[in-house]
């Protein structure tokens, strides 16, 4: 195995190892985990690879260990990550709560099965999408990722840790087993060629430094551990020094500026591919696998003369809610197919807000849809609406 | 064969411990990497990959691929009977069927509307040549001489890259036997 960072060149792998790579090429040099199928080879090249880079990886006794190392290493000055699927992710959330309120940096693999419990080890499901908002206790926001192909998974695992580093906050990367395991080409740029953002290290002298205290930024600037920096971490509601103050007016300083430093920056975050939105009657919004079948389905019916576009969420949190609003005057329909019974559906049917149709193509788990399911779906909005004009 | 626009669905399929996967794979990767086409790879994961039915599922194209799951195969690379018997229905009238002889019954009741069949030996000829596992080898050589789904060059290519350290002049032995056992069911005209 190559002691090389970056593998600039060509390669036919898997999402899973595509992922990997990209982490590497961020600059990834922590890595704790507990391997899990759909996720293992994650972990197992990790294992290969990291120890030739001067990196650590570590196998943990479980995910709630997992992610408790990935959240201290990164306070040691790491960028790290972990990966997981349904069962560990859920065992991760605690923490993952944990990591929100430090505003730790770090990444967070999710190769999504079939679920509840241990549901279906070695096939598809998106049922952890609204977890992976909310999972962890209390309220707060979150950036999560969607990549559709092993290419994503290579170049959205960059993405994710330069968010990481530079909104201070862990960002999961919500892919599933068919983005995991499927081989194709991905095409890994050379190293000067690659984007990488690091945190921001305090200039200030110790002595007059406040650790949580921001500008308008909202992020603040943290030491890491043994920087000379006095510090303190804590889960408690905590003030601009670190320290707990366990009362109503601290909450609403620190929690306010956790949400909006990721609300106020949603531009910048949020990232999507739209195709033949201009006089779409119909949008498919689609993110994940299902891009796969979705995109197919979407050049079958154009070639039939059907108007209907596609928007791909390259980001699912935060959530792209202005524009769903903004294309909901627009339009007359969404269609999202997801292989779970309504998730990210129920986010594009709030922000439709009764302007535009939005129809579920709901999937159990244990594939993904076919693209004549997605027609088929198109094609049965494209009549109801024809009746109720008709009706009126 | 070598359309300007061209999209095969492949199905290479067998038992766990025969090297299908790395069939599949070597197939992708000399699309993929030596042709500048696209390839995508599904394979069986669990424990039909460690002996059970197990099949790879391969598309090649010169277009982008959507969608990565096999719909209507063009082409079935048959190294069982389990396999030929869930597989070989589902292939497209007039498709393709490449079975090791040895290990297949064919039984044309359930084979589609003019499909072309090829048999070869591969496990026979292998074990002739003092390696069983690389029936693969000789199997998928013999398939892509016939299809011409990449070229000899980089069939060649990526097996030295892709097999075991130490066994590639080995591979690259049986590779000859079934490209040329396939050139020359081609020269036959059959």
């Amino acid at each position: 195995m190559t002691s090389q960072r970056v593998l600039t060149g060509e390669h036919f792998i898997n999402g899973d190892e595509a992922c990997t790579e990209g982490a590497l090429a961020a600059g990834c040099n922590f890595f704790a985990g507990y391997p899990i199928t759909p996720a293992t080879e994650v972990a197992e090249t990790m294992s290969r690879r990291l120890p030739k880079l001067d990196g650590t990886y570590v196998q943990m006794e479980d995910e709630i260990a997992s992610i408790a190392a990935v959240l201290g290493a990164a306070w040691g000055g790491a960028k790290s990550m972990t990966s997981t699927s349904g069962p560990g992710f859920s065992l991760m959330m605690e923490n993952i709560g944990l990591g929100v309120i430090t505003e730790t940096p770090c990444v967070i693999v999710n190769i999504q099965r079939g679920g509840p419990s241990t549901g279906l080890p070695t096939t598809c499901g998106q049922g952890d999408i609204m977890q992976a908002k909310w999972g962890s206790h209390g309220h707060y926001e979150i950036i999560a990722i969607s990549p559709s192909s092993p290419q994503e998974m290579f170049d959205f695992t960059i993405r994710a840790f330069n968010l990481a580093e530079t909104f201070r906050i862990p960002v999961l990367i919500m892919a599933d087993e068919v983005v995991g395991h499927t081989l194709e080409r991905v095409t890994i740029p050379p190293a000067e060629k690659i984007k990488v953002i690091n945190r921001k290290k305090p200039t200030e002298s110790p002595e007059t430094y406040l650790p949580y205290k921001t500008d308008s930024s909202l992020i603040p600037v943290l030491p890491n551990a043994g920087d000379g920096y006095r510090i303190h971490i804590t889960g408690l509601t905590h003030d601009e020094r670190g320290y707990p103050v366990p009362d109503a007016e601290t909450q609403e300083i620190l929690i306010t500026r956790l949400i909006n430093k990721i609300r106020k920056n949603r531009d910048k975050i949020i990232d999507y591919e739209d195709y033949f939105l201009d006089g779409a009657k119909i949008v498919i919004v689609t993110y994940g696998s299902s891009v796969r079948p979705a995109l197919k389905a979407m050049r079958d019916l154009r070639e039939h003369g059907v108007k209907v576009g596609l928007l791909k969420l390259n980001t699912i949190w935060p959530f792209a809610e202005d524009l769903i609003r903004k294309l909901a005057k627009k339009v007359e329909a969404f269609i999202v197919p997801e292989v779970n019974f309504g998730q990210i559906a129920l986010e594009v049917e709030r922000c439709a807000s009764g302007q535009a149709f939005t129809k579920l193509i709901s999937h159990p788990g244990g594939g993904i849809h076919t693209p004549q399911q997605v027609t088929d779906g198109v094609k049965k909005i494209l009549s109801d609406l024809g009746s109720k004009r008709k009706k009126r | 064969m070598a359309a300007k626009s061209e999209y095969n669905e492949i199905i290479i399929t067998g038992f766990g411990g025969q090297g299908i996967i790395l069939s599949g794979n070597i197939l992708g990767k000399a699309a993929t990497l030596f042709e500048k086409k696209n390839a995508t790879l599904i394979q069986s994961y669990g424990p039909e990959a460690r002996g059970g039915a197990c099949a790879a599922q391969v598309v090649v194209s010169t277009e982008a691929i959507e969608y990565p799951y096999i719909e209507k195969p063009r082409i079935i690379i048959c190294m069982s009977q389990e396999g030929f018997n869930i597989n070989v229905p589902k292939l497209v009238e007039g498709g393709q069927l490449f079975t090791d002889s040895g290990l297949v019954k064919i039984d044309p009741d359930i084979i589609p509307k003019d499909v072309k069949t090829c048999s070869i030996p591969a496990t026979e000829f292998a074990e002739e040549m003092g390696v069983k596992m690389m029936a693969n080898i000789i199997m998928l050589s013999f398939a892509i001489a016939v299809t011409k789904l990449v070229s000899y060059d980089s069939l060649r290519q990526t097996i030295e890259i892709s097999v075991p350290k130490g066994t590639e002049k080995k591979n690259l032995a049986g590779m000859e036997k079934g490209f040329q056992y396939g050139l020359d069911l081609k020269a036959e005209g059959k």
